[in-house]
């Protein structure tokens, strides 16, 4: 625990780094390994790009909510105005991969656009009020999609979008993101965004410009769901305003929640528990909702702080652990009674 | 805790313009904190009416009063968490109206509270970089790529951050998530946190609520080093007479929101106006 204590080896920064990058690149060849050589059929290739997806809709959420500390309640919007911008995007460019990473980066760029028109008013509010002006904003976007067919397609949805949503796609933006979003937190600025949620007045008088970070903060939040967003139209190549209703919002938050709020590790867990969950009761069928209701009620019953609460894992922390020789001992107590 | 130089703590107060005393060795600078006819209403209550104060440089300041006389106004006051009705306020020469608080702060104030208002889930040592929220230019895309800057930024805050640390014996404490630690050590960090910010005015609320007396004995020998390294002005709000009359050099008393006596320790504590705010009619006579 005591990182200071003498004698404890640390592991640099950038090994850190390099560890976790080449894990990450194994995991991702390996799994594209196994779905190229037909390793895995239809339906279970379609859970593991939704559970990506998801992912990363858990994952941006968990910036606002988690790390800032709000209650956005319009996440489905972003992720609507993100996905609509790629498919419109994609279908008017040529199937080339510069392309893909174009849509993504576009999708992302509309939503943080529409996180900022949005987050300067609403951040002016607190709580329930930023949760409910959220909401409307979030409802607001189905509506102008229903109402503007000319671009979106309107109620029948946007057809034929090209299906750019291929494992790697997905993976390698998912994990792009959580990385860009874990570096972000791990600096400065990710510091500042907590010292708000922790309290918003000493971070101001501590010299934090807090409308400045809750903007930066909203907007991230928004830019990685566009992100999302634009994975989800290259996965269904059928967008229709039913798929943003506020019960995604509420679907992605309860999955922020139930992960453990402010822990990239929960969400990331919680999402691909939450998405696969419903899948995989379906021989239940009559009572898959209820099974479904009942685990989470349970979850937030025996652990209201969430699956992790707010720990986050860290691979070279137990390395480090590993290599102090004190793997299996409990981080140190002292004071702990004082909180 | 090493010992450093001690400035002449009882060095001879003179008087300003005519509307205050700081210490002699500041007279040729400008003051820090030039406070005039400060007034604020809350609805139909003046909670502070007509505040003048002056001070120094390096001076260390007290506010005191009885309960509920307004001091925490006044720094509620001085750092934007209220307006003011009437009057203005100079912060090293600069009006602060209209400022928000992270402004004053790269001003050069900053400030703890009564009721301790740490980070509670970050750790020590993240409570104190929060502090450090100026004079770092590595942007939000520089440090989500860690391009060179984030190194620099981080290392030189780790370093800066276990600096000061180390001048509270908090240095072992730094992994610590700061709600765990026990009173005392989160009244020290708050003022680490405050430091942080290099504030030329620190502005302290009842530093030593809750403390025993020999804690308080130490923190008396540690706001004056601060003073000595950091060659800032202190202004602290204490109901501890011991402290307040052990390190201030010029005193300001407050009831019902007035200041009804300014002076040096001695001329507060022979005051029969402060005797009777504290003590009653009966006493002062």
């Amino acid at each position: 625990m005591d990182k200071t204590m003498r004698g404890y080896r640390q592991i640099p920064v950038w090994l850190k780094y390099l560890i976790n990058a080449l894990l990450l690149c194994t995991l991702l060849v390996l799994g594209n390994h196994i779905i190229a050589s037909g390793g895995v059929n239809r339906a279970q290739k379609a859970v593991i790009l939704q559970i990506g997806i998801y992912i990363l809709l858990a994952v941006s959420l968990n910036v606002a909510t988690g790390y800032l500390g709000q209650l956005p309640l319009g996440h489905a919007g972003f992720m609507a105005v993100g996905a609509y911008a790629a498919a419109l995007l994609w279908k008017a460019l040529p199937k080339e991969t510069w392309a893909v990473i174009l849509g993504l980066l576009l999708g992302g760029l509309v939503a943080a656009l529409f996180g900022l028109v949005i987050g300067i008013p609403a951040l002016r509010l607190k709580g329930d009020y930023l949760a409910i002006i959220t909401l409307g904003f979030g409802e607001i976007i189905r509506v102008l999609i229903i109402n503007l067919p000319g671009i979106t397609g309107g109620t029948p949805g946007l057809m034929s979008i090209p299906k750019h949503s291929t494992f790697l796609v997905v993976y390698i933006t998912v994990i792009l993101s959580c990385a860009l979003i874990h570096t972000l937190m791990k600096s400065r600025h990710g510091r500042a965004i907590l010292a708000i949620r922790e309290n918003e007045i000493a971070a101001e008088a501590s010299g934090v410009n807090t409308t400045f970070y809750k903007v930066l903060a909203f907007a991230v939040s928004a830019f990685f769901a566009g992100v999302a967003g634009a994975l989800y139209a290259g996965y269904t190549g059928i967008l229709t305003p039913g798929n943003f209703t506020f019960m995604t919002s509420i679907n992605i938050l309860v999955m922020v929640v139930l992960g453990g709020l402010g822990s990239m590790a929960g969400s990331i867990i919680a999402a691909a528990i939450l998405t696969y969950l419903p899948l995989a009761l379906q021989s239940f069928n009559k009572y898959r909702m209820v099974i479904y209701a009942v685990l989470l009620i349970a979850v937030m019953i025996f652990k209201p702080s969430g699956l992790l609460g707010r720990y986050d894992f860290s691979l070279s922390r137990i390395l480090e652990k590993a290599i102090n020789g004190r793997l299996f001992k409990k981080p140190g107590k002292a004071g702990e009674d004082h909180a | 805790m090493p010992k450093f130089g001690r400035r002449d703590v009882s060095s001879k107060m003179v008087p300003l313009d005519g509307l205050g005393i700081i210490p002699e060795r500041d007279a040729g600078k400008p003051p820090i904190l030039d406070i005039r006819h400060l007034c604020v209403d809350f609805g139909g209550l003046r909670a502070v009416d007509d505040f003048t104060l002056l001070i120094g440089r390096t001076e260390i300041a007290g506010l005191i009063g009885p309960n509920g006389a307004g001091k925490t106004t006044v720094f509620n006051l001085l750092t934007n968490v209220y307006k003011p009705t009437q009057g203005r306020i100079l912060l090293n020469g600069q009006d602060t109206r209209g400022k928000s608080m992270h402004e004053l702060n790269r001003l050069g104030i900053a400030r703890t509270f009564q009721n301790i208002r740490l980070f509670a889930s970050m750790t020590v040592e993240d409570n104190v970089k929060v502090g450090m929220s100026h004079g770092y230019t590595d942007g939000v895309f520089t440090d989500m790529f860690r391009l060179p800057g984030w190194w620099r930024t981080e290392r030189r805050q780790h370093v800066r951050a276990l600096e000061l640390l180390d001048l509270f014996n908090l240095t072992d404490k730094a992994d610590t998530l700061a709600g765990n630690l026990p009173y005392g050590d989160q009244r020290r960090l708050e003022i680490v946190r405050a430091l942080a910010s290099e504030p030329k005015l620190l502005l302290l609320d009842e530093p030593a609520a809750g403390m025993n007396p020999s804690e308080t004995h130490e923190l008396m020998d540690n706001i004056r080093m601060l003073r000595d390294r950091f060659d800032i002005a202190i202004m602290l709000i204490e109901h501890d007479m011991n402290l307040v009359m052990g390190i201030c050099e010029g005193i300001a008393v407050l009831n019902y929101g007035r200041i009804i006596a300014k002076g040096t320790p001695k001329e507060i504590q022979s005051n029969p106006v402060v005797i009777e705010a504290y003590l009653g009619e009966e006493a002062a006579k």
